[in-house]
């Protein structure tokens, strides 16, 4: 039996993956092997998305079906286990910008490749992500920017952590739908990807 | 003795009403008055230009330019995005100034900013606007959201009118949420009939009609003012190259009817009925455009493309749930001599050889992250392509960098015609002197010999 939610969760077949949750939970198999079997598919879910054999309709796809199994699972779990990430990266899109899409596919391609992301959402002011590199002491930000404005927000916020003394502490990658190696030297940015791929592989690089 | 519209072909049609629109006419309906004969001269020199890039059928002079820009034209003028949509003045200033001092070829009047106070009155869901969820100083942005829920299809397919007026328009508008109006079967008889204007007495109802009369109002005093921009551009010889909008059906669902997940979601929970709702739109989207086309003279309608680009959707999905309702939205606006100006942001490279299927001369590609040279190869025999000038390179650049990127696109793109400079998507900000290099190189180097 093991390893059959993760076929159905990464080939996406929510009804069945529920249906098999249901049944595993009634028959008394151990919930933290589901959530362990949970975390693989994901994980295969991002690399097929990497590897372009799953788009963005697939991948919000498997969350949602994620997100009904774990409402399964959590009344059976003590507390999540949150053992063996691989490290802390901040994710937000820049002051004065709401895009999510771009920024939540890099959150989501991070998640499950271990990475504990913790993502302040959007329109943060530069000030927060100061904040918030203080509190945690990760080493890796990524700021998400759709809008030919977020330019200036991004360099903005670099400086910000530049005058906060932390320039040196964290790695600062940038990403969106207008940026190129001109926006990233513009901004002051370590680096730029173009996909949530090379955001992953840019934070493997730094952690 | 002139045929009769229905029995013209989508060739004629399309013939005509560009020749229409190289004739412009004042708003009494009369031959347009242009500043000098020198302003009429270029009128119809750059609208010729772009004419005959888009129907293939010559090459131009030289290679059009045209820009497509967000807020640039308030920053530019010294206006913040939130001034021009208060100030109408000031938005007819800047897109004017705009217009005059870079002299691109045509240009997408001035309705980016819209009237602010307008969106005040209504209260609008949909977007966050300057001082209204986002600073003054940025434009306005779309609020994601599932404006109608996934139990909601089968309500919209029965009666798409009905959904919008009495189920949608009061979600997105805090004013119009007692908003309703009559079934229209049920005033058919006298018997009964009154009973059906008891809404219409209650307080909250009265108050959706109130903010539709001050909307009402309100919109008129913006159109008094904005409603000019384009009639004296065009006498002083530049004429409007956007009118419409259209949008492909599954665009419209994904943004401000389910969502970008809510869709994506659907396309898996729900195929059938997401489909069935996409072809229940399509004629309608065609109406409106056509409709819209008709107001403003201009028979070029934008038709901006979000969710079908590269990684979006797999080549399946794309062939699926997109393409096939937004070619027919197409094909309906080209049976009616409309030009659609496909913008599809992004990157649409893995979607070139099916974009390839519709009538040669009929339709602009304007295309943001895509491999120009690989459009031209896929595209250049059937259509108009343009567009993808870096807006961070106009931004940030250098002007001789924008000048080697424009040469650049040149010699990719224009050989033979059927070709239109420009940049590749919405621009916000730039620095003045790249954006006059890029338009500039284009008149100068753009020149077919």
């Amino acid at each position: 039996m093991s390893g059959e939610l993760v076929k159905l969760l990464s080939d996406l077949k929510e009804p069945e993956a529920l249906a098999f949750v249901e049944k595993a939970l009634g028959g008394g198999v151990d919930p933290v092997d589901l959530l362990g079997e949970t975390k693989e598919g994901m994980n295969i879910v991002g690399q097929r998305f990497a590897s372009q054999e799953y788009f963005i309709p697939d991948l919000v796809f498997s969350g949602e079906i994620l997100k009904g199994i774990n409402k399964m699972l959590e009344p059976h779990l003590k507390k999540r286990e949150e053992a063996g990430r691989l490290g802390k990266v901040i994710m937000g899109t820049v002051a004065g910008d709401i895009h999510d899409i771009g920024k939540d596919l890099v959150v989501f391609m991070l998640d499950v490749n271990g990475y504990e992301v913790m993502d302040l959402g959007v329109d943060v002011p530069a000030q927060k992500f100061v904040d918030t590199i203080k509190d945690t002491g990760s080493t890796v930000v990524g700021l998400s920017g759709f809008l030919t404005l977020a330019y200036d927000s991004m360099k903005q916020t670099i400086e910000a952590m530049n005058d906060a003394g932390l320039r040196d502490k964290a790695k600062v990658m940038i990403g969106g739908g207008q940026i190129t190696e001109e926006i990233r030297k513009y901004t002051g940015a370590d680096a730029y990807g173009k996909d949530a791929m090379e955001a992953v592989k840019l934070a493997k690089g730094w952690i | 003795m002139e045929k009769k519209w229905e029995e013209m072909s989508s060739d004629e049609k399309q013939e005509a009403q560009l020749q229409k629109w190289l004739s412009p006419k004042d708003p009494e309906g009369n031959d347009l008055q242009f500043q000098s004969p020198q302003a009429e001269k270029a009128f119809k020199e750059r609208a010729t230009r772009l004419k005959d890039a888009i129907q293939m059928k010559k090459r131009p002079d030289r290679v059009p330019v045209f820009t497509i820009y967000g807020f640039f034209p308030a920053l530019y003028a010294g206006f913040t995005p939130q001034e021009v949509m208060y100030d109408y003045d000031k938005c007819n200033i800047a897109w004017k100034k705009y217009v005059l001092d870079f002299a691109p070829d045509g240009h997408i009047g001035p309705w980016v900013p819209g009237p602010g106070k307008l969106f005040d009155i209504l209260d609008y869901k949909l977007y966050k606007w300057p001082g209204h969820g986002v600073s003054p100083e940025y434009g306005y942005q779309c609020n994601e959201g599932e404006y109608m829920k996934a139990d909601e299809y089968d309500a919209f397919i029965d009666d798409p009118s009905n959904f919008y007026s009495n189920i949608y328009l009061p979600r997105i508008f805090g004013a119009l949420e007692h908003f309703t109006t009559p079934h229209i079967a049920d005033v058919l008889e006298m018997y009964g009939a009154g009973l059906n204007f008891i809404p219409y007495g209650v307080p909250p109802v009265q108050a959706a009609y109130k903010a539709l009369l001050e909307a009402g109002n309100e919109a008129l005093k913006y159109i008094g003012v904005v409603g000019a921009c384009n009639n004296e551009l065009a006498a002083a010889g530049f004429p409007t190259f956007w009118d419409g909008p259209a949008k492909a059906p599954f665009d419209m669902i994904g943004d401000t009817l389910r969502g970008t997940k809510g869709i994506m979601v659907d396309m898996y929970r729900q195929p059938d009925k997401l489909l069935k709702a996409m072809e229940v739109m399509t004629p309608l989207v065609v109406k409106n455009a056509v409709a819209g086309a008709k107001v403003g003279g201009v028979p070029i309608v934008a038709v901006v493309m979000h969710k079908g680009a590269d990684g979006f959707l797999s080549d399946e999905q794309y062939k699926k749930f997109y393409w096939p309702t937004f070619r027919r939205v197409l094909m309906g606006l080209i049976a009616e001599g409309i030009v659609p100006f496909c913008f599809a942001e992004g990157g649409y490279n893995s979607r070139l050889e099916i974009i390839r299927d519709l009538p040669k001369g009929k339709v602009i590609w304007w295309l943001d992250r895509t491999d120009m040279a690989k459009a031209k190869e896929v595209l250049g025999d059937v259509a108009c392509i343009g567009g993808n000038l870096p807006p961070g390179l106009l931004a940030v650049g250098t002007p001789q960098q924008v000048k080697d990127y424009t040469k650049k696109l040149i010699d990719t793109c224009a050989k033979g015609g059927g070709y239109i400079l420009g940049n590749g998507t919405v621009m916000e900000q730039a620095k003045p002197e790249n954006l006059h290099a890029m338009i500039d190189t284009a008149k100068e180097y753009g020149v077919y010999k």
